[in-house]
């Protein structure tokens, strides 16, 4: 019986890809890629990797579709204000799907190469985990075996958002992307009215049982950014001003705690990003809470855009 | 009695699964967004609701039954925002703005 749910999955998953790669409408493929990857989410949960599966739904099926849907409607006004039509050059599209094949060429037979049992470190990720005082493996990892990879992750998150803030006309700088609709609906402001308090509950609720169970930063933060996002695209409170010495504090505090507490460790436990043993468990989660709030700004504003109204004087 | 909860559940998940493959359905083969978006709400929130209710029984503890029913409630409030929002905009769009 799982064995079907898995075939069936890996056949949704299959031709929903060609079908995104296939379709010529820019936003039926976006629809298509936002329930790619809440079907890729399921995929994780079915192989265990209950962490992987909650930032796939949120990021995969969430935040990167408002993204593409937002990107996709600027693009369209700008293409009906040229008036031009659409290219779709047959020598471009060849040589994307023989790339495309080569790839998926690449990857099958890398996979095929594995040794079976595959590798695995979990062995030693477990046998260390009681250093960290933590009881999610995936967070041991994440925050201090590989804190490194992760801290450069989030840099990379707030270089992203410079990117889209580097779009922003010279008189806008500083002034406030503008989300909100002309005229929000009745059901999308009452929606706005009702849900954050859940989200913001169930945000705390997964920085909190990251440490111990599937959960954590980033999940956490998107859900954050999306609570933030209703609430800006309802028109219930407005966009911040990108200039804002408190906004721009909170987007560098997450990373900045996170690179401080790891100078730190060269004086107290004899190593960038080591942390004393007794205190390991706090400082880690002290870290998370700062990078929550941080991530959840940065998508929060990647999704919003470069501001389109000057600063007020 | 265990037994009995099994039925229970068998019959609720069962019927929940029926409505689910009669919205699909609905979706798929009516002819108009309003008829589309109507099967869609009406099954989907039906069919979750009763297989949470078929699930019930089967949770080990009050806490988890109280987060499966808050699961069909924030889907019930999704939902029925999102339908509003479709028929909403098909509104503005037939009447022209």
């Amino acid at each position: 019986m799982n064995l079907l749910l898995d075939l069936a999955l890996v056949a949704w998953l299959v031709v929903l890809a060609l079908h995104v790669a296939r379709t010529g409408d820019d936003r039926n493929a976006i629809v298509a890629f936002i329930a790619f990857g809440l079907l890729l989410g399921l995929a994780w949960t079915r192989l265990g990797a209950i962490d992987v599966a909650l930032t796939e739904a949120a990021i995969g099926g969430g935040i990167t579709g408002l993204l593409l849907l937002r990107a996709e409607a600027h693009l369209r006004r700008g293409r009906q204000a040229d008036g031009a039509p659409r290219q779709g050059g047959g020598a471009k599209t060849i040589v994307a799907a023989l790339a495309s094949a080569v790839v998926a060429l690449g990857l099958g037979l890398a996979v095929l190469a594995f040794p079976s049992p595959a590798p695995t470190l979990a062995q030693p990720a477990l046998a260390a985990i009681d250093a960290t005082g933590l009881g999610n493996p995936v967070t041991a990892v994440l925050l201090a075996y590989r804190a490194l990879d992760t801290l450069l992750e989030k840099v990379v998150v707030l270089l992203a958002l410079l990117g889209v803030w580097a779009l922003t006309p010279d008189n806008l700088w500083g002034g406030a992307p503008e989300l909100k609709e002309a005229n929000p609906p009745q059901p999308l402001l009452y929606l706005a009215r009702t849900l954050p308090p859940f989200g913001v509950l169930i945000a705390v609720y997964m920085v909190w049982v990251g440490a111990d169970a599937p959960g954590g930063t980033f999940q956490a933060g998107s859900i954050l950014a999306a609570m933030w996002l209703l609430v800006m695209l309802a028109g219930l409170s407005p966009a911040p001003e990108t200039r804002s010495r408190l906004l721009r504090l909170l987007l560098v505090g997450g990373p900045a705690l996170f690179f401080a507490i790891g100078f730190l460790g060269f004086a107290v436990a004899g190593g960038f990003l080591a942390y004393p043993k007794p205190l390991a468990k706090a400082l880690i989660v002290g870290i998370e809470a700062a990078l929550t709030v941080a991530i959840a700004l940065a998508l929060g504003l990647l999704v919003a855009g470069p501001s389109n109204k000057a600063p007020a004087r | 009695m265990s037994a009995l909860a099994d039925l229970f559940t068998l019959v609720m998940v069962a019927g929940g699964a029926l409505l689910f493959l009669a919205g699909t359905l609905g979706l798929l083969r009516f002819p108009d967004t309003l008829s589309r978006l109507h099967a869609l709400s009406k099954a989907d929130n039906l069919g979750l609701g009763l297989i949470v209710l078929g699930l019930l029984p089967q949770v080990g503890s009050i806490a988890g039954g109280l987060k499966l029913v808050c699961v069909w409630l924030l889907a019930q409030l999704s939902a029925a925002t999102a339908s509003q929002l479709i028929a909403g905009a098909l509104h503005r769009r037939k009447s022209g703005r």
